[in-house]
């Protein structure tokens, strides 16, 4: 038994994902090694070898990896797979983007957003927008995962794994990139923030997210949306969090005009605490919510910045 | 060109579903059952390619017991030409599905697959790019714009960071995201109509496919449920409770 790790990365920094899902291989009982797949990725792997628990660090440095294309990494991705029981990488748009074809080319199933590993075959994953929690075993000759992030404790930075480089590149003439739009920000991710201070469709345009940045600059938070406020061009596609966009566990998460729709829980309800704001005490949020505040956004999101 | 769109009849998107008491599954006992909300988006869109002349025929498919035929008619009323039911009795993971639907390619030669990107019940987002493993077709997931170009498709993808856009070769698949379109409704002259369309069915065992699943489901559990908290009246409290109670800000 041998898990491999994919790690999540933008050619220059690893990201956070990277060490949950090798907290979460920890569970497996099995050597870890770590793969990284991009362009010139002298810093990442540089992180990457620090990660404790992992023995060897497998890099794929070429071209054809810098805009993480589906096709080209399932390959790669495969043509190591031999070795491992496990495979893992985690539920972000990348993992999910090419793991399946991995998992296909190995003739296995996938199991997706893995929240907790109960045995070497036995897996646990919310269904259903996380209204019914599936234990799922599996007697596959193989496991191929994508696991949720939030759900794991990160694992130190205090090793000294070894660097193995993989020659062999593989591409696919199917697909090619084009262009990126990435969202700058000087803020934390949503995904690694310990606070987050979302906007619904109560917020009513995009200029009235200031508001929340004002709040969210006090508590060096990021800044997040329900579906209907990305959905009406307030905000960018990448602050969507729910079922469908980013699922987060922040030790602060302040709902602010969301109404509370299953699919925007299934994204932020394992937070620690849960704040809402919103002028319908109706409103379904309140009932996840630590700390209600019932009112209009307009006059307590200024005097919240003021008072932090 | 012709577009091939997989649809899977799931619990509706507004449904509060329960686990049953013996905790082994969902309870769909007299729960409405509707089109995955992906996969109408992914129907919305073939039809409009097929509304811009690009494309001249639409072909939606649906794996499961005779109840999908329901979902198929539904999307021969939005404007798709023809459907095919591969009836399945038992529940299929994603890469039998997939299987199923590298026979129906193989068959249909679509020159575009477009698929959801996630059923909301399994919410295993795997279909479509496992389809693309079996049949080295192209693949662009989560995609938010999609057009022809230079003889391909160029894709605007939603992605964790922003957005990316790519250039396919054709044959390629597609699977959709929320803001690739809106759906439109079936009006009752096109319900009416869809009924006089060719739906053609199969059975799993004709298209060589036998399903085996090495995934056991061996429990179902209602999530962890959060408890309401308290109403607090005002800002001074709200910041009172979170420094000294929840001591989550400084
Ligand atoms: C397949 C599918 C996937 C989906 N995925 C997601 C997802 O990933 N994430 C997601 O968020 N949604 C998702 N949705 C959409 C979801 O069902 C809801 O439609 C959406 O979350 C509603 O957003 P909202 O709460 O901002 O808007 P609304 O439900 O319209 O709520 C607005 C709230 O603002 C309050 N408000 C208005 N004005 C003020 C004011 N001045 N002061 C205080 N409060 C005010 C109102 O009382 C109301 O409660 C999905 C839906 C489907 C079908
Ligand atoms: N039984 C099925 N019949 C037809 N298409 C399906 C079926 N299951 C999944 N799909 C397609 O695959 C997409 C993604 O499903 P999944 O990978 O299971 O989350 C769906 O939106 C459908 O387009």
């Amino acid at each position: 038994m041998r898990t491999l790790v994919f790690a999540e990365h933008d050619n220059q920094h690893l990201k956070g994902e990277t060490a949950k899902v090798v907290g979460a291989a920890q569970a497996l009982n099995a050597p870890v090694d770590v793969l990284v797949a991009g362009y010139n990725l002298e810093a990442v792997v540089a992180e990457a070898k620090k990660l404790s628990y992992v023995e060897r660090v497998l890099v794929a440095d070429a071209a054809e990896y810098s805009a993480q294309l589906a096709e080209n990494l399932a390959l790669l991705v495969h043509s190591l797979s031999g070795e491992y029981s496990h495979v893992l990488a985690p539920a972000t748009t990348t993992g999910k983007n090419f793991l399946p074809r991995v998992a296909a080319l190995c003739d296995v199933p996938q199991l997706s957003d893995v929240i907790a590993i109960e045995s070497s075959d036995t897996f646990v994953r919310p269904i259903y927008a996380g209204n019914a929690i599936a234990t799922v075993q599996s007697s596959a000759i193989k496991h191929i995962l994508t696991v949720r992030a939030s759900a794991f404790d990160a694992i130190e930075h205090n090793g000294n794994a070894d660097v193995v480089v993989i020659d062999s590149v593989f591409i696919s003439e199917n697909s090619s990139f084009i262009s990126a739009e990435l969202t700058e920000s000087e803020r934390p991710e949503l995904t690694a923030a310990s606070v987050v201070v979302s906007g619904g469709r109560g917020m009513q345009n995009g200029e009235n997210f200031a508001l929340l940045e004002g709040v969210a600059d006090k508590l060096n938070g990021a800044i997040g949306a329900s579906r209907a406020a990305v959905d009406a061009g307030f905000v960018p596609n990448d602050m969507q969090v729910g079922q469908t966009g980013k699922i987060i566990a922040p030790d602060l998460y302040i709902a602010v005009g969301i109404s509370g729709a299953i699919q925007h829980l299934a994204g932020m309800k394992e937070s620690k605490i849960i704040v809402a704001i919103n002028k319908d005490e109706e409103a379904p949020i309140f009932q996840v919510a630590d700390y209600g505040l019932v009112g209009d956004l307009f006059e307590i999101l200024p005097e919240l910045e003021k008072s932090l | 060109m012709k577009v091939l769109v997989p649809i899977k009849r799931v619990v509706d998107y507004n449904v509060k579903i329960k686990v049953n008491n013996e905790q082994t599954a969902v309870d769909l006992n007299n729960v409405k059952m509707s089109m995955n909300p992906f996969c109408e988006i992914a129907v919305e869109e073939a039809i409009r390619l097929k509304e811009t002349g690009a494309v001249s025929e639409v072909v939606v498919v649906s794996i499961g017991s005779s109840e999908v035929v329901e979902q198929l008619r539904t999307a021969l009323a939005l404007g798709a030409d023809r459907a095919i039911h591969i009836n399945s009795f038992e529940q299929l993971d994603s890469l039998d599905v997939a299987k199923v639907l590298k026979y129906v390619v193989e068959k249909e030669s679509p020159d575009v697959v477009i698929l959801g990107k996630q059923a909301i019940d399994s919410d295993n987002n795997q279909t479509g790019q496992m389809l693309g493993a079996l049949t080295g077709m192209s693949q662009a997931t989560f995609a938010s714009k999609v057009f022809f170009q230079d003889g391909g498709l160029h894709v605007t993808r939603e992605v964790d960071g922003g957005l990316q856009t790519l250039a396919l070769k054709l044959p390629a698949i597609v699977t959709t995201d929320l803001r690739l379109n809106e759906p439109r409704y079936a009006t009752l002259p096109n319900i009416m109509k869809a009924k006089r369309k060719p739906l053609e069915s199969l059975d799993i065992a004709d298209v060589g496919v036998t399903p085996h699943s090495s995934l056991t489901v061996i429990k179902v559990s209602p999530p962890t449920q959060r408890k309401a908290g308290i109403k607090v009246d005002n800002v001074a409290e709200l910041i009172d409770k979170l420094k000294n109670e929840a001591k989550v800000i400084a």
